[in-house]
């Protein structure tokens, strides 16, 4: 009885093995590829020309906009793991969501953060309480949640269950986020690169924009990646901890 | 050092459990209570650590010295539960224990070689079985030094080899002049072991 | 007495993050507070201390009802009580409630600052909160630990702990309010209401250990 839980914990963990294998070759290249993106948008972000109104403090764009993108992407692919997870019953899946949490919290507190050193002198305030505000803020109590959740359970076969399905469920914030701008009047602009009828912003900004929001898309997988491996890292020690007490016992009467 | 009680008596919620119930204990000796369930053998251990109020009679601890002026100040108990936090590590348990029992006695690897589990220290103690748990706690009596054992029921969840163990720990600490009371319904190997039977507890 | 603190503290950040959660249910209630109030960034400033004030008063109410109750079902709180022969209970108490101040309640006052900026607050006004937190949330303790410890026996003692505890730190929410707003607005000195505040956080940190100490000897079964 104890023999197959062990050894069915251990083919579990099969997959994760070769998963392993792969992130440690790729990951140093897509770390530097990363760097290299990100550091590229931002010279070209601080090379382009400044806004005729802002000044030089459209800058922050560069940084608020990749973080707030990154925010609610990493909230959709917690969400697809939490998919993986109930349907598939995936061991990664769970894995992804875990690790995926604790990022997607900083880039959203960046993105709040950013957004509200650009807003001071913009709107003259820090922090308005209007639809786009209030919903990234509601978005980010929902990581905390989310990772108090899994850090509240010790077992990862119960935990990865509810985590998934409180992920699921706040799925319904991202539509919200995206469209509040229009849904409701606010002082946060519409949006101007993501639209149906092409973007109105001007090329000249746009590129250093995309250029660093793919840069810094490429550091949020760096970095998930990393924490994936460092969860299955924990899990094994996990279970290494609960095969030395029981080879404890065995030893004992000798 | 002499642990005499007279006369005792015991009460839980209000309803008395035992009275009446009288020993001496002096240096090296040890006392098993047996009886039914349900007839005031925890009950007893309780009142005598101080954890219960005593409802009649006295229990007293004679020429204790400076360190043991009282008779909770002299007692080790081992209840039902284990006493130890299920998220710290066993080592983190075991040496909170004497730091805050004071008067140290053996190295947090010592008493784990004591019951044999001595690679479990760095494992957190909610890791470990049952009968495991059980040992870590038995260790525990051995982190500080106390002239009065009190143990309910120690050998719950304990393998033969353990109980053995238990056993041994136990003769260890009379040798030492230690005193001893234990609750059981199962025999703890302590052969000269003063014996109390509670008068049982509904028929008698 | 230390090793008493440090295992406290361990416990309080490893079982489960519950640090995290109490500052998370501070951010729910101040997030919740504009829609239900409108978000009228003027009201908001100006009930900003009262409502980061509330806030913090119920998180820190949130564990408080494990205090003892935890120690009680692993029967450590036996090895507590037997061990006051050589430290006095009250004292072990008053160190368990300061453990669980630093491990529970601290990072409130920590998030405070960054909550008062989303209330629109000014930062005299978000510092003197942060201040009147910090000197009162003590009090908030102590005086729980004394409903945590008469409630220990209890199966459901969570609730019964709030409803014993919230009347009797009324007085340090009224100190602790009109501190943060003296601060802010002119005429009111802000230092006769903050150090009433801390008198009375000092009374509660003797009265609250030593009542706890007397209940939780006559709770034990």
């Amino acid at each position: 009885m104890a023999e197959t839980t062990i050894s069915g914990r251990l083919t579990n963990l099969a997959n994760p093995t070769r998963f392993l294998e792969l992130v440690g070759r790729f990951l140093p290249w897509l770390a530097a590829i990363a760097l290299l993106l990100t550091f590229a948008g931002l010279a070209m972000g601080f090379a382009a020309p400044e806004d005729y109104q802002q000044g030089s403090t459209v800058r922050i764009m560069y940084l608020h906009v990749p973080f707030a993108w990154i925010s609610m992407f990493c909230y959709m692919l917690m969400a697809a793991a939490a998919l993986g997870t109930l349907v598939w019953k995936h061991p990664l899946a769970d894995v992804a969501l875990k690790a995926a949490a604790p990022i997607g919290a900083t880039f959203t507190a960046l993105a709040l953060a950013t957004g509200s050193i650009w807003g001071r002198p913009m709107w003259g305030t820090w922090w308005v309480w209007d639809g786009r505000l209030t919903s990234v803020f509601v978005l980010f109590l929902m990581y905390l949640g989310i990772l108090a959740l899994t850090r509240a359970l010790d077992d990862p076969q119960r935990s990865a269950r509810a985590a998934a399905i409180l992920t699921l469920v706040g799925v319904i914030n991202i539509p919200i986020i995206k469209f509040s701008v229009e849904w409701w009047n606010t002082l946060h602009q519409p949006a101007s690169v993501m639209r149906l009828d092409g973007p109105t912003i001007h090329p000249s900004l746009l590129w250093p924009l995309l250029v660093s929001a793919i840069g810094f898309t490429l550091i949020f997988f760096t970095l998930h990646l990393m924490a994936m491996r460092a969860e299955i890292w924990r899990r094994r020690v996990a279970v290494m901890r609960r095969m030395a007490a029981k080879r404890a016992e065995n030893r004992a009467p000798a | 050092m002499r642990l005499t009680a007279d006369n005792l008596g015991g009460e839980r919620g209000g309803e008395p459990v035992f009275d009446g119930v009288s020993f001496a204990l002096a240096a090296g000796d040890s006392l098993v209570i047996t009886g039914q369930n349900g007839s005031g053998k925890s009950t007893l251990l309780r009142v005598v650590a101080g954890l219960l109020p005593v409802a009649a009679g006295t229990v007293r601890l004679n020429d204790g010295g400076e360190d043991f002026p009282d008779v909770a100040s002299a007692c080790h108990y081992l209840g039902h539960q284990n006493a130890m936090k299920p998220a710290l590590t066993v080592a983190e348990n075991l040496d909170f224990r004497r730091d805050f029992l004071g008067h140290p006695l053996m190295t947090t690897e010592a008493a784990l070689d004591a019951v044999g589990l001595d690679s479990v220290g760095a494992l957190p103690f909610g890791y470990l079985s049952t009968g495991q748990r059980r040992r870590i706690a038995l260790a525990g009596l051995l982190v500080s030094f106390r002239p009065v054992w009190l143990l309910d029921e120690p050998s719950a969840g304990l393998d033969l080899a353990s109980e053995r163990r238990l056993t041994a720990l136990m003769q260890g600490h009379l040798a030492e002049g230690g005193m001893l009371i234990a609750a059981t319904h199962l025999p703890l190997g302590l052969d000269d072991a003063k014996a109390l039977v509670m008068p049982g507890g509904g028929s008698g | 007495m230390l090793a008493l603190y440090i295992r406290d503290v361990k416990l309080g950040i490893r079982a489960g993050g519950g640090a995290l959660v109490g500052v998370l249910f501070f951010l729910a209630v101040i997030a919740v507070a504009p829609f239900a109030i409108g978000p009228d960034a003027n009201l908001l400033a100006r009930i900003g201390p009262a409502m980061l004030w509330i806030g913090a008063l119920l998180a820190s109410l949130l564990g408080l009802d494990r205090l003892f109750q935890v120690d009680r079902e692993d029967g450590s709180l036996d090895l507590l009580i037997l061990g006051s022969s050589r430290h006095m209970l009250p004292l072990t108490v008053f160190v368990k409630c300061l453990a669980h101040w630093t491990a529970s309640v601290l990072p409130l006052v920590v998030a405070a600052p960054v909550l008062g900026l989303l209330m629109n607050m000014s930062p005299l006004a978000t510092f003197a909160t942060a201040l009147t937190l910090l000197a009162g949330t003590p009090a908030i303790v102590f005086i729980g630990a004394a409903g945590a410890a008469v409630a220990v026996s209890l199966p459901r003692g969570g609730l019964l702990v709030s409803v014993l505890v919230l009347p009797l730190v009324i007085p340090v929410l009224i100190f602790g309010v009109s501190a943060s707003y003296a601060a802010s607005t002119q005429p009111d000195p802000f230092l006769p209401p903050f150090l009433m505040l801390c008198a009375l956080m000092l009374f509660f940190a003797v009265i609250g250990p030593l009542a706890a100490a007397v209940a939780l000897k006559g709770a034990s079964d």
